[in-house]
């Protein structure tokens, strides 16, 4: 089962401050006039979890697919390992896809194929020459990392809602990422089963040496995940600092968050 | 008016582009064989009972309508040649294409429909897996090489089906009946059937694939893009059968 005891870094201030995404002056408009961003300004530092706060629709989701290059921005700049993600090739965007995991709201399994199937087609179709015995032990080792080596024969039908998001993450792991993106990760689970996710996020974090964007509405997982927390409004970031800080922030707006 | 002119010729471009990418990506590795044989049997395999049952009831149906004219002007011996030419050059190609359309091309806009829908693709795309030379290519190839295959199953099933209604009014020998049929048909007869058939296989996949592979998100979209990959795929069927017979009609 998955460790329990939790691993809480120290906060941002006294961390490794080498930025690994950085996003400048990014802006997106879906159709002819639903403006989303307008100029938002991010950094992400090593072995930092970064909080993004902000109402539905405020650009969070588009924010980190623009990221790994699902959603192509108007104007801007996103660099990621010091690569501007938006001036390369198809290629060399791949290699950088292959160090960043990103864990969907819906888990975003593959459901035709079993869990076991799930976790071995991302890693067999970046590593060829890996035997079935190879394939198998990775399959388990991330199955494991998330506490669900018994479900490795199960189709995603058969899973719940905590459970789908922890073989998403097991799917993202299984290729040893160096970022982890995180959309919502807590999103229409119990409370229970948040916490269970959220603790997961900080264990990766250790065991994995991972760097994190994690968008969320659960203020009790951002409350343990984030070193950092950014507020995002009106497609601009609003506000930025730890979570004590945000807590008593000057701003009603952003204070409304934690309460 | 003028939006919905704007809408199909951006469809007709991005149509002609999601084209145009499958006779790029088809020749650049990784080659999905895996995948690719898997929807060889799905489409051809598991299509086999009902083009078998079609092309069955379509060979017994052609003889016992076809029968009484002949019988009229005395020429009930050229029913079996009459009917072979029928199934092989134009009835079975089409009505298997159809059926096909009905059953693959709606399948396969539905689960790339639903994949799009719940983010499948994304994820694909996001580590580093091309979605397209997984997905559409493996379809695509397997469709344009089982549609041919399952037309000659069909022709084959269909001239039993033959066989069985002439005996219902008669005694025809088997060994009799197949010499008939192959006396009465030609090299040409095969050739442009044949040819068109693959042609009819490309685009049931090619249009179930383009439809799921961009249905807008939602999952009313899927539903949608499965019923709109049947109409378009039947559609086109059509449209190729008739420029298929007047390239024929023109060249032999």
């Amino acid at each position: 089962m998955m460790e329990k005891k939790l691993h809480k870094e120290p906060k941002a201030k006294e961390k490794d401050q080498t930025p690994i995404i950085e996003i400048k002056d990014l802006h997106k408009t879906f159709g002819k006039d639903n403006v989303i961003l307008k100029g938002v300004n991010l950094t992400l530092n090593k072995g930092e979890d970064l909080v993004v706060l902000g109402r539905s629709g405020s650009g969070k989701s588009v924010t980190i697919k623009c990221i790994v290059g699902l959603i192509e921005p108007d104007k801007g700049e996103i660099k990621v390992f010091d690569e501007n993600v938006l001036n390369i090739s198809k290629s060399q965007l791949n290699e950088i896809r292959v160090r960043i995991g990103f864990l969907f709201q819906s888990g975003a399994l593959y459901d035709s194929m079993s869990v076991r199937e799930n976790l071995a087609f991302t890693l067999t179709k970046h590593k060829r020459d890996l035997s079935p015995e190879e394939v198998e032990r990775e399959v388990m080792e991330a199955l494991e990392n998330v506490g669900l080596a018994e479900a490795v024969d199960k189709m995603p039908s058969e899973l719940s809602g905590g459970m789908r998001k922890r073989i998403g993450l097991a799917r993202t792991l299984i290729l040893k990422p160096e970022i982890i993106l995180y959309d919502e990760p807590t999103t229409g689970l119990d409370t229970i089963t948040s916490r269970e996710i959220s603790e997961l996020i900080l264990d990766i974090k250790h065991k994995q040496k991972t760097s994190s964007i994690i968008i969320t509405h659960d203020m009790a997982c951002a409350k343990m995940t984030a070193d950092r927390i950014v507020v995002l409004k009106d497609g601009v970031i609003h506000a930025e600092g730890t979570y004590e800080e945000l807590e008593k922030d000057e701003d009603e707006w952003v204070r409304s968050f934690f309460e | 008016m003028i939006l919905a002119i704007k809408n199909t010729f951006t469809e007709i471009g991005e149509t002609t582009l999601f084209v145009k990418r499958f006779f790029k990506e088809v020749f650049i590795p990784p080659y999905e064989t895996k995948e690719f044989l898997k929807q060889c049997y799905i489409i051809g395999y598991k299509s086999l009972p009902l083009v078998a049952i079609t092309g069955f009831i379509m060979g017994l149906v052609l003889t016992l309508q076809s029968r009484p004219t002949l019988v009229q002007f005395g020429a009930e011996s050229w029913l079996p040649g009459m009917v072979a030419l029928s199934l092989i050059r134009e009835i079975a190609p089409v009505i298997t294409a159809l059926i096909c359309a009905g059953k693959i091309s709606s399948g396969i806009g539905a689960e790339l429909g639903s994949m799009k829908v719940t983010e499948q693709i994304d994820a694909m795309e996001v580590s580093a897996v091309n979605p397209y030379n997984y997905l559409v290519v493996t379809r695509v190839l397997a469709c344009t090489l089982m549609v041919p295959l399952l037309v000659f199953f069909a022709d084959a099933i269909g001239i039993i089906g033959g066989y069985v209604g002439i005996n219902i009014h008669g005694d025809v020998n088997f060994y009799r009946f197949l010499t008939q049929i192959v006396q009465s048909l030609e090299y040409l007869d095969l050739l442009p059937a044949t040819l068109k058939t693959f042609f009819f296989g490309f685009f049931i996949g090619m249009i179930g694939c383009y439809k799921g592979f961009n249905a807008s998100n939602g999952t009313e979209s899927v539903g949608q893009a499965a019923n709109s990959a049947v109409v378009t795929a039947s559609l086109s069927i059509f449209i190729i059968d008739m420029v298929a017979v007047q390239i024929t009609d023109l060249f032999f």
